[in-house]
């Protein structure tokens, strides 16, 4: 279709001159005139994306006051700071567990959702998507009352099996917690409602088949159910490991680092050292790092994709 | 190996009837096809059989134990499904010994029986691909390799050759019955094909509206129908069907199918259909290769007619003819050389030595 559209007018083209006719056969290759289609969005992307993302390797690399060039200075100042490996290990934690549970509660929550029967299917879909739709920094707000250390609804539901109280954002392992409670309440729809897609493209046949094959409930959701969801599982666990890596709202408003720096990821790190500490170039150094550790966990994950793709 | 019965078996939908109260028994190493249109209960059949549906009433037994709460995984059957229902990650190999390697096999005897089947098919150097890398026939024989590697007691096909073209078709039809030959497991196949119901079956249950109209060898449903379903359903084309009434003529029974056209009831006939009321209406059955060109000697029982061709459709080794009859299109099959063309009159003989007479209002065949 698309070389048609770009054919151009022959007696246009007989009159043209040999420079027009190089820029015919250019336009005419596919490749080309899709190329120009897409610049518009390409030049986007590069004023908001590529732009920012080189803007802040340069800034990486000035000093406190943006005067002077100092090279891989800034990070060699972040490699000698405890508080910058402390934030290195918090982010892997928070992100790691975090997307494991997201994954593995909206797998089991797909799974029920999955067996309602389909007429009430859509009330359980809308309702469990709720968490997911409520802007995070709201939603925090409110898991921040429920965390209160004096009024905290939960510790006075706990009081009555003489639990607690429990400090939920006052002591670091209990505020650790916290933050991947609510990172997971708030992730665990998206991946239901991936996995739930994933779940109604396997053919029912397969289960049928598996089952007079001898396979029981495990072993069929083993060998049947989670190969035939590869491919999503790898994709929503890379993209949900990215965005959790990135988080700033929900740990920012809950304990905004604290207590001790104990609950900071790379995001709101880099928030308190650049914007906070006015050391725009460190933030900037601090955020970037965490460019490598995805890429490391894209290839890990997406590595063999395509191959799978082809299977199914 | 086992025999496979089915004592009033019900399924009900909410409100629907999808079976209403099936009796069948199949003997060990017999093949017994269900067939019927589309809706008939014919798979629903299958599917409780396997225990993928639940019954709501009756009893299902396989070699004499009732399997009515058994899942399927513990019923010792094996399944061929429409659509293969291969797992799409796994090899060839995989699919084949999937069932052996859950119930923890030595390694040694899946290998044999792998091997054994997937020679059995010719499939020997697929063993190693994976599903996508197959076409329709050759997916068709690894799904039948994975139910004969494990060697079950009763094998259970579900239009396992729906998906395939024409031709292909034909071809695994053999291979089934062929591997059927060389294995005997009790086997039910359902299909709405019934040339493949009867080139494959023993025995033939033609089910319809969720009841049995009719059980039988192949020869016997068509030569002996019991009813005005069963008889227009098995044969292709379609019995013909005509309103008619008897009538007695000079001492002879007379089968008068217009004010212008009646046949005289050869002897046998005529005493079969003596006791039937005269005003009763009924349908004359008549297979197409029973309307045939008219012979120049007279043979009893063979009554020749003048009909005008409406179209026909001449096949090479026969040529069909359709003409229409009292409002009734009629179709038979005369030799290619009798001359029949498009709109021309044609001198035809109906052998009724051969007919059948139906109740028009019960369809049951008199």
């Amino acid at each position: 279709m698309v070389d048609v559209a770009f054919q151009p007018n022959r007696t246009a083209a007989a009159q043209s001159g040999r420079r027009r006719a190089g820029l015919r056969n250019a336009l005419r290759r596919k490749s080309m005139s899709a190329f120009l289609m897409t610049l518009p969005l390409i030049l986007l992307i590069a004023i908001l994306v590529i732009y920012p993302a080189i803007y802040s390797l340069h800034l990486a690399t000035l000093n406190k006051a943006m005067t002077k060039f100092v090279g891989f200075g800034n990070f060699e100042f972040l490699f000698k700071r405890e508080t910058f490996w402390l934030v290195v290990k918090q982010s892997c934690i928070f992100a790691i567990s975090a997307v494991i549970f997201k994954a593995l509660i909206g797998f089991i929550v797909a799974h029920f959702v999955h067996n309602v029967p389909a007429n009430k299917q859509r009330k359980w879909r809308g309702m469990l998507l709720v968490p997911w739709v409520i802007p995070p920094a709201m939603s925090t707000l409110a898991w921040l009352w429920l965390f209160d250390p004096s009024y905290s609804a939960f510790n006075y539901t706990l009081s009555f099996f003489g639990i607690g109280p429990i400090p939920w954002t006052g002591d670091a392992m209990w505020a650790r917690f916290s933050v991947i409670l609510v990172n997971v309440w708030y992730g665990a729809p998206f991946f239901m409602i991936m996995y739930l897609a994933a779940l109604k493209s396997v053919p029912e046949q397969l289960y049928e088949a598996a089952a007079i094959d001898g396979a029981n409930w495990w072993q069929r959701i083993w060998y049947v159910t989670l190969p035939m969801m590869r491919n999503i599982i790898a994709i929503t666990t890379l993209f949900s490991l990215i965005v959790t890596f990135a988080n700033f709202d929900i740990v920012r408003i809950l304990t905004a680092g604290g207590p001790l720096d104990h609950t900071h990821i790379f995001a709101t790190w880099a928030f308190r050292v650049g914007i906070e500490g006015s050391d725009i170039p460190l933030g900037a150094s601090v955020s970037l790092f965490m460019v490598p550790i995805l890429a490391v966990a894209a290839i890990f994950i997406l590595r063999d994709i395509t191959k799978r793709g082809n299977e199914s | 190996m086992a025999d496979v019965s089915l004592r009033k078996v019900v399924k009900r939908y909410d409100e629907v009837e999808a079976v209403r109260g099936i009796d069948l028994d199949i003997a060990d190493h017999e093949f017994v096809v269900l067939v019927g249109p589309s809706g008939c209960g014919k798979s629903t059949t299958l599917r409780m059989i396997a225990g993928l549906e639940d019954i709501s009433d009756g009893d299902i037994m396989i070699g004499g134990d009732v399997v009515n709460d058994v899942p399927p995984k513990d019923r010792d059957i094996a399944m061929v499904f429409q659509n293969y229902a291969l797992y799409p990650h796994m090899t060839v190999a995989e699919n084949m010994s999937f069932g052996l390697r859950l119930k923890h096999y030595p390694k040694a005897e899946i290998t044999s029986r792998v091997t054994e089947a997937a020679r059995m098919l010719d499939i020997t150097d697929l063993i190693d691909r994976k599903p996508k890398q197959l076409s329709g026939g050759q997916r068709q024989r690894v799904a039948m390799g994975r139910a004969i590697v494990r060697n079950p007691k009763v094998f259970l096909f579900d239009e396992p050759l729906s998906n395939l073209d024409a031709k292909l078709r034909v071809q695994m039809r053999i291979e089934i019955k062929k591997v059927h030959q060389k294995v005997r497991t009790t086997t039910v196949y359902v299909t709405h094909d019934q040339v493949e119901a009867m080139t494959l079956a023993d025995r033939v249950v033609v089910m319809n509206h969720g009841r049995i109209e009719q059980i039988g060898t192949p020869n016997e449903l068509y030569h002996k129908p019991a009813t005005r379903f069963v008889a227009s359903f098995i044969g292709s084309p379609a019995m013909n069907f005509v309103p008619c009434r008897l009538e007695d003529v000079g001492g002879k029974l007379n089968v008068r199918l217009t004010d212008r056209l009646a046949f005289t009831l050869p002897p046998a006939r005529a005493a079969r259909y003596q006791a039937l009321s005269r005003t009763d209406k009924l349908l004359l059955g008549i297979r197409p290769e029973h309307v045939m060109e008219a012979r120049p000697h007279a043979e009893p029982g063979i009554e020749p007619f003048d009909a005008v061709l409406d179209v026909t459709e001449p096949m090479g080794m026969e040529t069909l003819v359709y003409f229409t009859l009292e409002g009734s299109q009629i179709c038979g099959r005369v030799n290619p050389n009798a001359g029949a063309q498009d709109g021309s009159p044609l001198r035809l003989a109906v052998d009724l030595n051969n007919m059948h007479l139906l109740n028009e209002v019960t369809g049951a065949v008199l």
